[in-house]
């Protein structure tokens, strides 16, 4: 409980810290009185209406397309070789940060991008790029689609963690020799079982796609932009009342993200109630031909679109002059990486430390809170569960701000405990969901076999629960280190510059710098992670007792 | 008793001896106690280097351009090997962040120990630290390199946005805005801005701008009102908002004229003027703008423009600027941040600066006035080939007042970011 605790301290400052200067408070402002001002500036902010809409229509549309495309791709998928080549590519592309994604995903799709210049012009007859804007579009499309990108394989993670602790087959084929077909099948009977264990998961992604701010600077619009990152300019404007309408906008956006999970819960309810009538009565197929190629294609088509934003980095760190409509640079060198080394070098060791340490102190008090549990033979309490999944639910925006003025006052703003403090917040949460259920479903035979040979409870946890757990653990320390790689806004607030990582500095590199210098940085911020990835996948393989 | 015996002994040369004496232990008095709580510019220059040995410097500069990034880690080598100061460069996308965390740090309360130590700023924001009792100084004229600075010719390194600097921050580069386009596909580019929106019309989709607040797309604003303005002068006051909308008209019909035409059609901008470039350079556009005269040589030179492209006259003068250096008042890190601001003055810094083949950012010293070996310097980089390219010349119009600035984004937002 402590453990909460000491994460919902932040999370509650923050908060407070966001909420007191939206209604006026500000302090060190001579006037320290409560008012509505900063929510009547916000009400006359120009292009609110239209950041709103941005936020909604992309983060809502990225969720339930991803969850669709989730569904359908297992639904018809399992268990052929396509899954497991998805499968396995899900590690690396989760380990992708969302800044080094988006700046290759934006390179792909402009209208002067890779694209355009592998058909120009011996396909399309062009001598200048067309004009058409999906990158960086008004309605938030191109957010969109990046988005999708990204969530696609962290549900098909979670639905695949989900389904590792559920007999599918077994119920698969019961349900089909009773006449359905294998969509049907999976759709009525597997997904309402594992539907509880994806919900909080859901909800995260949910929140998050509604909030980011790292991937909309790239690749969402720009005049006006998203809530979140109006919000994020308008708490570093200089004008202390352009500041106090940003705290407004980011309690906004809270409120957005609050109404949106509740819309989803009731959504799920509607949905139950009919869909128990579609299960008991309905017809056994389910437009089968057309989901199973559909979810092929879109699958597949993302996982190709990904590795070549992947490769469009790589591509562009070793270029030197890459002009349109070349399909290839016409001229290499190593200079971007030589110049750009001092910098990678000192970047890439502030956030090797903080993703290591984060981490590695995410998983022990994972750990700590599931071994504390089960010796209190608690059950799981609803209650510390969504207090353990707050910070995933509450946009970044929302809260960093109120912390950063509390970090000011403790006078430990820039320095390596906040922003490690900070990546917790975020990090514990991911590791919790990670690891919590493969720990909480350990076979509890083992446990007291070795207690029941005298071995006392710390010694049973070492040798015992810990070798058994070695491939979830590794999991989610993975899970954990490229969520603290990831992340922009718990770096850049506690950090003020003094603590910088590859992730705040290809996001302000993104803004117009140099697609060789953003190549360079970009590929550096996906490598950490992915050697982190493949070495868990590889602990992960050797461990896992095949079910 | 012994001073009054003296005194009286000795006569007036005693009496005069008397008051010296005790006119010379005031003044090591006062000077103690001056120097213990003076400004580290009172203090003698060698002083100043004893104490930056070891200190971690934190330059807040804007990080959006490779060449600014490149000229800034050299310079960090520089002070490191010369004089024992970490300069890091945090780049920040706006400046503006950074005068927020000073406020952030002005009500919590803070008065030393800082987390920043150097900003890189002018105009607008100089103006808001200025006011708010936020900086460090004056220190500029004390810096032994402040001499070489041609105060005379390049009035704006004193004088910025029409508010004096008053020592509170020092100059390290002048830049205008320099409009360039690809010549292999603009034939006739357009003398002025009249011509360009006549231009835009023939050629829709070819030009844009950074959108406001990028200082360049602010100074772009600035530039047409300035052009198009009846009264210039009014520029030069303090902006009123009971007549603003009357004053700034030209400029909104001017826009409303062009957006229509505009990359996109007006519906997206680049947010900085690299990205200006690079869409050039993807021939996305066909005219662009920067705030760097060398621009084209440079870009040329790092492989980012074709040789194709040029730099064109629009308008019979664009306006220029000087930028400058400040240090907070509660840096924790003083003496290293004044070292680094007199570095960014010597003639060794500026001349790599001024280099086309580095950045090329004018240099804000009197190149005349310089010692044969640092003038030397500047001479060889007039012998580079593509010294024709960096020198392109437009009259400078001086920047408007900095409060126009905030008056003209916030109306632009209002305008054309719904």
């Amino acid at each position: 409980m402590a453990i909460v605790v000491l994460f919902m301290v932040p999370i509650l400052a923050g908060l407070l810290g966001t909420a007191l200067p939206s209604f006026g408070y500000w302090p060190g402002d001579s006037t320290r009185a409560l008012h509505v001002q900063p929510w009547r500036d916000l009400a006359d902010a120009p292009g609110l209406g239209q950041a709103i809409f941005t936020s909604v229509f992309s983060g809502v549309g990225a969720t339930v397309l991803s969850l669709v495309i989730a569904v359908s791709f297992t639904a018809s998928w399992s268990n052929s070789k396509i899954s497991l080549l998805v499968s396995r590519s899900t590690a690396p592309l989760l380990a992708v940060p969302h800044a080094a994604f988006a700046i290759g995903f934006a390179f792909l799709f402009i209208p002067s991008g890779w694209l355009i210049r592998i058909i120009t012009p011996w396909l399309s007859g062009w001598s200048a790029p067309p004009d058409y804007l999906f990158i960086q579009d008004l309605h938030g499309v191109g957010l969109m689609v990046a988005l999708v990108c990204k969530e696609l394989f962290f549900l098909l993670l979670v639905m695949q963690a989900a389904l590792s602790q559920i007999d599918a087959q077994k119920y698969l084929s019961v349900t089909r020799t009773l006449g359905s077909w294998p969509v049907c099948a999976w759709l009525k009977v597997i997904f309402p079982m594992i539907y509880p264990q994806i919900r909080l998961p859901l909800y995260a992604v949910l929140a998050y796609s509604l909030s980011v701010v790292d991937m909309s600077m790239i690749v969402g619009p720009a005049t006006p932009p998203s809530l979140s990152v109006l919000a994020v300019n308008w708490m570093q404007d200089p004008d202390i009342g352009t500041r106090l309408q940003g705290a407004a906008a980011a309690l906004l956006l809270f409120g957005i993200v609050v109404i949106a999970v509740l819309g989803w819960r009731g959504l799920e309810k509607i949905v139950i109630a009919c869909g128990r009538a579609w299960i008991f009565n309905g017809p056994r197929t389910f437009a089968e031909k057309f989901t199973h190629w559909i979810s092929g294609i879109a699958t597949s088509l993302i996982l190709v679109v990904s590795g070549f934003a992947l490769i469009s980095l790589v591509l562009w760190s070793f270029a030197d002059v890459w002009r349109f409509p070349a399909a290839l640079p016409s001229e290499f060198t190593l200079r971007t990486w030589i110049g750009a080394w001092d910098g990678l070098k000192v970047h890439s060791i502030s956030t090797f430390i903080l993703a290591i340490v984060s981490g590695a102190v995410a998983l022990l008090l994972g750990l700590g809170i599931l071994e504390n549990e089960y010796w209190k033979g608690a059950r799981p309490k609803v209650a510390g569960q969504f207090f353990l999944y707050m910070p995933l639910m509450i946009p970044q925006v929302s809260f960093l701000f109120g912390l950063q003025v509390a970090l000011v006052y403790l006078n430990i703003d820039g320095s390596w405990l906040a922003v490690v403090w900070s990546h917790l917040v975020f990090v514990v949460p991911y590791v919790f969901l990670i690891f919590a259920d493969p720990f909480r479903n350990l076979d509890p035979r083992f446990t007291k076999t070795a207690l029941s040979l005298g071995k006392p409870p710390f010694t049973v946890l070492r040798t015992v629960k810990i070798p058994l757990l070695k491939a979830p653990m590794a999991i989610a320390f993975a899970v954990g280190f490229s969520v603290s790689v990831s992340q922009y806004l718990a770096t850049l607030f506690p950090g003020v510059g003094k603590i910088q990582t590859l992730t705040t500095e290809a996001v302000t590199l993104a803004a117009g710098g140099d697609r060789r210098d953003l190549g360079a940085y970009g590929l550096a911020q996906f490598m950490l992670p992915l050697i982190v990835f493949s070495i868990a996948a590889a602990v992960a393989a050797r461990h896992t007792r095949t079910l | 008793m012994y001073a009054r015996q003296v005194w009286l002994a000795e006569g007036w040369v005693g009496n005069v001896v008397f008051r010296v004496s005790w006119s010379a232990v005031l003044i090591v008095f006062v000077s103690v106690m001056h120097c213990a709580f003076a400004a580290a510019d009172d203090r003698p220059w060698p002083d100043v280097l004893e104490d930056a040995k070891g200190q971690a410097v934190y330059w807040h500069a804007w990080g959006g351009d490779r060449n600014v990034n490149q000229y800034i880690d050299w310079v960090a080598d520089e002070v490191r090997s010369q004089f024992g100061v970490t300069l890091r460069h945090v780049k920040v996308r706006n400046i503006s962040e950074t005068v927020t965390l000073l406020m952030a740090e002005k009500a919590a309360g803070r008065s030393q120990d800082g987390r920043i130590d150097l900003l890189w700023l002018n105009g607008e924001n100089f103006a808001a630290l200025k006011s708010e009792d936020l900086l460090y100084g004056p220190f500029a004229e004390s810096l032994p390199n402040f001499q070489l600075v041609d105060t005379e010719n390049k009035p704006t390194t004193v004088k910025d946005f029409t508010i004096p600097t008053e020592g509170f921050e020092s100059p390290w580069g002048m830049a205008q805005l320099i409009f360039y386009a690809d010549r292999d596909r603009v034939k006739e580019p357009p003398n002025n801005l009249d011509e360009l929106a006549f231009w835009l019309q023939n050629n829709p989709g070819r030009f844009t701008y950074p959108a406001p607040p990028d200082f360049t797309g602010t100074t772009w604003l600035k530039q047409i009102l300035w052009t198009l303005i009846s009264d210039k002068d009014r520029l030069y006051q303090p902006v009123q908002e009971s007549d603003f909308v009357e004053v700034s008209k030209p400029l909104w019909e001017y826009l409303d004229l062009i957006h229509p035409h505009l990359w996109r059609s007006g519906r997206t901008f680049p947010q900085t003027y690299p990205a200006l470039r690079q869409l050039l350079s993807d021939r996305e556009i066909d005219i662009a703008f920067s705030f760097n005269p060398a621009e084209v040589a440079n870009a040329i030179l790092n492989g980012s423009l074709p040789p194709s492209v040029a730099p064109i006259k629009v308008g019979a003068a664009t306006i220029g600027n000087t930028h400058f250096v400040a240090i907070p008042r509660t840096s924790g890190s003083v003496e290293g941040a004044l070292v680094v601001a007199n570095f960014l003055l010597s003639p060794r810094a500026q001349a790599h600066k001024a280099d086309p083949r580095v950045w090329g950012d004018p240099t804000v010293l009197d190149v005349v006035r310089l010692p044969a070996d640092a003038a030397q310097l500047f001479a060889d980089i007039d012998r580079l080939p593509t010294a024709n390219d960096s020198k392109f010349t437009q009259s400078i119009a001086e920047e408007p007042h900095p409060s126009w600035t905030e008056m003209l984004e916030k109306e632009w937002r209002n305008r054309y970011a719904r």
